[in-house]
């Protein structure tokens, strides 16, 4: 077990699956001698080279464009996105050509690209670098799309991610990139499947349904709730596509209360597609609706104003409150 | 400015070109090429039996065997010998319009007529060919062709990428992304540009204010216009920039000067748009009639040689109807096939619940 930090949990997986595969490179606006601007890819052109840590000219698009044609040729790309604002750019390589070139080909291409990017807010940014867009991406058939929350998952994640043989979208909470927790870099037998969910915290009364940088907040809510005598179970759902539904399922069917907590706006948020499903799977076992928490339908807001926007363990305890009042 | 009933029918001045439309070969100081005999009727059969497969795609989207066609009618020179250029070990990436490259790199026509009657969205295997897919969404595949281009560069292999694409594309965010990519990491490509004077209805002059081989040197690499409707010149010149791009030169950018005789698909109408005039002023640059008038005038080929040319696209047009026909529909369930290489939990689960629903009705 060593102790490192969600960021160097990451860098520490690439480094892996860099040294596993002389195939897998890294690419993006200043990945290399900087480390990336939150340093995750620190160290690695240094010892790599700059022929497998491609800083690339700024230009979104064209680092999924040229991602796509380096797998093409049999290069296993991890591309990252600076921002989770700065994605649009490259959108439409990753929804028109990433998502359907496989299809297209009559599975006689595979891209295993993966995208990185760092996602949700909290850390007092400008405009363009809280956002959240995973929906966005899970909308779109072709793609895989993981949120990891922790060090541990963030360091087998990307591997995992980086081995698929399909494109990855890879959502990292950058407010969580700094906190540490133990990650065995011995072994690869406690590794979930990519695609598989977790229950974080078991609980009884109600199901909190999260990932990425709002499992933390959930297993707090879970945590306060507990000292007013309520057992909440928190699932990190890890995957979005494919949704681990079994998993959800279960935890739903047991407790008969399901909040969906997400950075993300509300209204057509990844929450809705989970409050449908836990609807159409879970209906007699429901004692209250499917709550959603999550960011208003508005641009993010200035970040003085993100405290309000952002979900928190009030917010969280707020609907676990109304799941119980019906 | 030119007017409508000659626009782009003058050749510009800086054009390469080796044959002229009256079929007289002309010398270029930095541009030549050896063809024997037997290489021009080769060249002469590839620009029939392309035009004639052209035809017959037509043919059949009127009849409604195919859903759309986009005509190649006019560019086959610029197809044909760009596409010959290519070495086996080269790479291309298409737009949607490049049936003479297809053919150069031996992909069966049946299989591009597959994806305009939708049977499915690709239908080769880019590997076996080393000819990408047909890509629909402009421009894009000039990112991919440079990203392929840096991993030869990786692979430390002697070989080039060549990526195709329209005036109109030049004006997209990714083409010009791909430039600056090009050029910054010197990847061995050539992006070839057929400058068909038209965009759907958009003609040249609301894509740029210079010609487009020049916005070349604003990236840092060379650009050359040739004779889009000269065989030999597009052979020439292609050849000449693939071999540079395989030496570790860098990029080359070289804007074919050609003419879409066509519709842009067979949705479009051009009568709407542009004058006939200028139609009429292309057709006597027509790409095939200057080789045909040379081959002649040189008494390289007789009569018997072009009755066997046209009897063989007679041959080609209708086995190709014949196989379009006979193509089957797909069933329902490859819709759920290829979408994900590994396997995937909802795809499984929505596979089942359709298979389950069609079950139904056979029951």
């Amino acid at each position: 077990m060593t102790v490192m930090s969600l960021s160097k949990a990451l860098n520490e997986g690439m480094r892996k699956a860099m040294e596993d595969d002389p195939k897998v490179l890294i690419m993006g606006e200043d990945v290399g001698k900087l480390g990336g601007v939150f340093r995750v890819t620190d160290g690695l052109q240094k010892d790599f080279g700059e022929d497998r840590v491609i800083d690339t000219p700024l230009a979104e698009s064209g680092i999924i464009g040229t991602a796509i044609g380096l797998a093409l040729r049999g290069y296993r790309p991890v591309c990252e996105i600076q921002f989770d604002g700065f994605v649009f750019p490259a959108a439409d390589q990753i929804i028109t050509q990433l998502a359907k070139m496989p299809m297209r080909s009559l599975g006689a291409i595979k891209l295993p690209v993966v995208v990185r990017i760092p996602c949700g807010g909290g850390i007092g940014a400008v405009e363009h670098h809280s956002e959240s867009p995973e929906a966005y991406f899970t909308h779109t058939g072709g793609l895989r799309v993981v949120a990891c929350s922790n060090p541990a998952d963030a360091y087998a994640m990307i591997q995992q991610a980086i081995r698929c043989e399909d494109p990855v979208i890879f959502f990292e909470p950058k407010r969580r990139y700094w906190e540490k927790a133990d990650v065995d870099t011995t072994s690869t037998g406690w590794w979930t499947p990519m695609d598989k969910g977790r229950v974080t915290r078991p609980g009884t009364d109600a199901t909190l349904l999260a990932y990425g940088p709002m499992v933390k907040t959930c297993l707090e809510a879970a945590q306060a709730a507990e000292e007013e005598g309520r057992s909440l179970e928190v699932v990190d759902l890890r995957s979005l596509n494919p949704l681990d539904q079994p998993l959800v399922m279960e935890s739903v069917r047991k407790t008969g209360r399901a909040v969906v907590v997400h950075e993300a706006p509300v209204n057509n948020g990844f929450g809705a597609e989970l409050a449908a499903r836990i609807t159409e799977q879970c209906f007699y076992h429901l004692e209250s609706p499917v709550l959603r928490v999550g960011g208003f339908s508005t641009p993010y807001p200035p970040s003085r104003l993100e405290e309000h926007y952002l979900p928190d363990l009030d917010r969280v305890l707020d609907a676990v409150d109304r799941a119980f009042a019906y | 400015m030119t007017t409508d009933a000659s626009r782009g029918a003058e050749a510009p001045p800086e054009l390469v070109q080796l044959l002229t439309p009256e079929g007289e070969r002309v010398q270029h100081p930095d541009y030549d090429i050896d063809l024997t005999p037997e290489d021009i009727r080769s060249l002469y059969r590839d620009l029939v039996l392309v035009r004639r497969v052209d035809l017959e795609a037509v043919a059949l989207q009127r009849q409604g065997e195919l859903g759309i066609w986009a005509s190649l009618l006019g560019q086959e020179a610029a197809q044909i010998g760009s596409g010959r250029a290519l070495a086996d070990t080269d790479m291309a990436f298409p737009t949607y319009r490049e049936h003479g490259v297809a053919w150069c790199r031996g992909v069966d026509p049946v299989k591009l007529l597959g994806l305009f009657r939708g049977v499915s969205h690709g239908g080769w295997d880019p590997q076996e060919h080393n000819f990408h897919l047909y890509t629909i969404v402009i421009g894009s595949q000039t990112l991919h062709a440079v990203g392929y281009a840096m991993g030869i560069q990786r692979d430390d292999a002697n070989a080039a990428t060549m990526v195709y694409f329209g005036d109109g594309a030049t004006s997209q965010g990714d083409v010009n992304e791909s430039f600056i990519w090009a050029g910054v990491f010197n990847a061995p490509i050539v992006f070839f540009c057929q400058n068909n004077q038209w965009a759907i209805s958009a003609p040249l002059e609301k894509q740029t204010r210079i010609p487009l081989y020049r916005r070349a040197s604003g990236f840092g690499f060379p650009g050359v216009r040739v004779d889009g409707n000269d065989v030999f010149a597009c052979l020439a010149v292609t050849r000449q920039a693939l071999k540079n791009a395989r030496e570790g030169q860098g990029p080359t950018l070289i804007e074919a000067f050609t003419y879409r005789m066509g519709a842009h698909t067979t949705t479009d109408d051009p009568t709407r748009y542009r004058v006939a005039s200028e139609l009429e002023a292309w057709k006597l640059k027509d790409p095939i009639e200057r080789v045909k008038a040379y081959l002649f005038k040189n008494e390289l080929a007789d009569q018997e040689f072009f009755d066997s040319v046209e009897a063989e696209a007679d041959q080609l047009g209708a086995d190709l109807r014949r196989r379009c026909l006979a193509m089957p529909d797909p069933g329902p369930m490859a819709i759920f096939e290829h979408v994900y290489a590994e396997p995937h939990a909802l795809l499984d689960e929505e596979r089942a619940q359709f298979a389950a629903y069609l079950e139904g009705f056979e029951k």
